[in-house]
């Protein structure tokens, strides 16, 4: 993985004294909380319900043993002993004191992390396929660019004062595992017809309370003119994007009002100025970056194919956890592994100070060192030889972290909501939990199949509702929490923004509605093959409707 | 009926104003019955702001619950207590000093 060159860790060093100095001068009264906020915002810091919450980048959701044990530390030290993933593969912890944080970030600085841009109008953390690098059908892998994308966004003098905050995403397979279509900027990795390396750029996806899936306004741009054709974006979105109205700021309402074919114009004309100027990568330089992202030594492990087979008989909970969280790697010999953060019950994303430590302990024996973090709010070991698979799922079993259902209706994407968070409108995790306990049985998941539910607590929907399967929004009505449900949502390479179904529901009445809408799928799916977006897309919401609402329409 | 809401400086905690200080639960803290009472509590809250001791200083709706002072909102009943998924964190984990 990418290592902090002398420059990367002046400038991290740099920003520690810098922020810390800020605090103090802040705790001193020398500097008012209206002085203060974008610089602690610039930080990571942000004030939620009940404290402060530091949020931790983590590159494109890669992580080594080392930094996962310091998030550890950090989680013991000076939180709850708890942290939170979160849908940018990023971390946060939700309880650190304001004059323990320079410490807190000093300690990141030692194992080449920070928290710099997890906040504010600037580009944020860039993600990427959790799977990168060792994905069977990936074309290459994404990192490198989204490293090289990092390094140039990084206080980039130009682009630290947005009119908002700026996603970018990079997969490098048909198969988008990292929701693209959904930023800001999406980049898919793919080669053209001479075999060289590229992108097609798409631009102006995103969710909160106007969803849109982004647009493709290239096929294919060649590696080299990566930044020249992002500056070119950024420049476009920099000088005509709303600023006079925060709801209407994102790039997406741009494209959206200036449409596709204006954007793309004025984009390319900006692009023309600087194609061969100095932001053309050049080649050297990108295999430097490439070199840092080799992958790991896979030695081959032919034994692993008897050892899974005896494994499988002699457990069956182990053979179900393979089938679902255990996916094909490019090594015949290996495999990827998710660890699922969603145990029936738990609260989705959260891992303790101990399991992080384990989990590294894990990655350091069995998995090259290496982790990712998914948006899903998993963790990922992207090598392991399937010899050692049984041993990774028995230390799993041991720390609690071996629930067999990735992809699985309990497989929950959800944002703190209101029980931690300071726009929520509504609780998100309770009902998360509660979906989770009424579909416990993994026979039963399983028997549903893929289907990807998605529960935001406001209409930000950090917890990507628009794009589940199954989408719950928590919004307030007349005091109480009221929950909003849409269908058809998907945020694959057939990127779609779910459709609300109906009214909303009570707290109460949720879960009964979401075993409604699953049994109806159940009754009317063509076979087990056909995954629940898939029926949805066939049929569309009026067997939905009529499951949820038919009652009440004759009553009335 | 209202009482001042605020987060400390140092460490984010959530506070309420009692008794000429910041109290970390809301159960004794002062109310202001009228425009009067409300008024004087926002003088308090902005110089306290102003003083850097609090941030985010707000008056919230209460009731009185058996000689306790309880939130109106949920989020505020959040904010009193205390995550409602980890009952084992925040002002809830000491139910002792709700009450005090």
């Amino acid at each position: 993985m990418y290592r902090y060159d002398e420059f990367d860790q002046d400038f991290v060093h740099a920003r520690v004294a810098e922020f810390s100095d800020q605090v103090q001068r802040r705790l001193a009264g020398e500097i008012t909380e209206d002085q203060f906020r974008p610089l602690r915002l610039m930080n990571g810091v942000y004030l939620q319900l009940h404290a402060y919450m530091l949020r931790i980048a983590v590159p494109y959701g890669t992580l080594n043993s080392r930094q996962l044990r310091m998030l550890g530390h950090i989680a013991r030290k000076y939180d709850k002993g708890y942290g939170h993933f979160t849908t940018r593969q990023n971390i946060q912890f939700n309880w650190p004191a304001l004059s323990d944080i320079p410490a807190i970030l000093a300690d990141l600085a030692s194992v080449e992390m920070h928290a710099i841009q997890t906040s504010g109008n600037c580009i944020r953390n860039v993600t990427a396929d959790h799977f990168a690098g060792a994905a069977a059908d990936e074309v290459a892998d994404p990192r490198p660019y989204a490293e090289i994308l990092r390094q140039w966004s990084s206080v980039h003098p130009e682009f630290s004062f947005l009119p908002r905050k700026f996603k970018i995403a990079v997969t490098g397979a048909e198969r988008d595992r990292a929701a693209i279509q959904t930023h800001d900027i999406g980049l898919h990795l793919k080669k053209n017809a001479a075999g060289e390396l590229g992108f097609a750029v798409y631009v102006g996806g995103g969710q909160g309370r106007t969803p849109m899936v982004a647009k493709k306004i290239r096929d294919f741009l060649p590696e080299a003119d990566l930044l020249s054709y992002c500056t070119a974006i950024l420049r476009v979105y920099n000088l005509y994007g709303r600023r006079d109205n925060k709801y209407k700021a994102r790039i997406k309402i741009l494209v959206h009002e200036t449409g596709v074919e204006e954007i793309t114009r004025q984009i390319e004309a900006e692009w023309q100025e600087l194609k061969d100027a100095e932001l053309k990568l050049p080649e050297a330089d990108i295999q430097a970056i490439n070199a840092y992202f080799a992958p790991p030594a896979l030695t081959a492990r032919p034994e692993g194919d008897d050892a899974v087979k005896q494994a499988r008989l002699d457990s069956k909970s182990f053979s179900e956890w393979l089938d679902q969280n255990v996916v094909t790697h490019r090594h015949p010999d290996y495999a990827a592994v998710t660890i699922s953060l969603k145990g029936i019950g738990e609260v989705p994303g959260d891992a303790s100070d101990s399991q992080m430590e384990a989990v590294a302990d894990i990655a350091e024996k069995y998995a090259f060192d290496e982790l990712r973090v998914s948006h899903e709010q998993n963790l990922i070991l992207p090598h392991v030889a399937r010899a050692d698979l049984k041993k990774v799922y028995d230390a799993l079993v041991e720390i609690g972290l071996a629930t067999a259902n990735s992809n699985l209706i309990s497989d929950i994407i959800s944002c703190p909501g209101l029980d931690y968070c300071a726009l929520a409108t509504a609780r998100s995790i309770p009902i998360a939990q509660e979906i989770s306990q009424r579909f416990a049985s993994l026979e039963r998941q399983r028997e549903i199949g893929e289907l990807k539910l998605k529960i935001s607590g406001c209409i930000n929907a950090c917890g990507h509702h628009h794009v589940g399967h199954i989408g719950i929004l928590g919004v307030e009505k007349k005091g109480s929490e009221l929950y909003q449900v849409t269908l058809g949502g998907s945020a694959d390479e057939n990127t779609s923004v779910g459709e609300i179904i109906g009214r909303g529901f009570s707290s109460e009445e949720i879960t009964d509605a979401i075993e409604q809408i699953v049994d109806t799928y159940l009754g009317l799916r063509l076979s087990s093959d056909e995954r629940f977006i898939d029926a949805y897309r066939r049929v569309g919401p009026a067997p939905f409707k009529e499951a949820l609402y038919a009652g009440e329409t004759k009553a009335a | 009926m209202k009482v001042l809401t605020a987060n400390r400086l140092s460490d984010g905690i959530a506070v309420w104003y009692a008794d000429g200080g910041w109290a970390e639960t809301v159960g004794h803290a002062d109310i202001a019955h009228d425009k009067t009472g409300e008024d004087r509590l926002e003088t308090i809250g902005a110089a306290a702001a102003a003083n850097n001791e609090v941030v985010d200083v707000n008056l919230i709706d209460v009731e009185v619950v058996d000689g306790l002072v309880e939130p109106v909102r949920l989020r505020e009943k959040i904010r009193a207590a205390g995550p409602t998924i980890r009952t084992d964190l925040g002002k809830q984990a000491a139910p002792e000093a709700i009450g005090a």
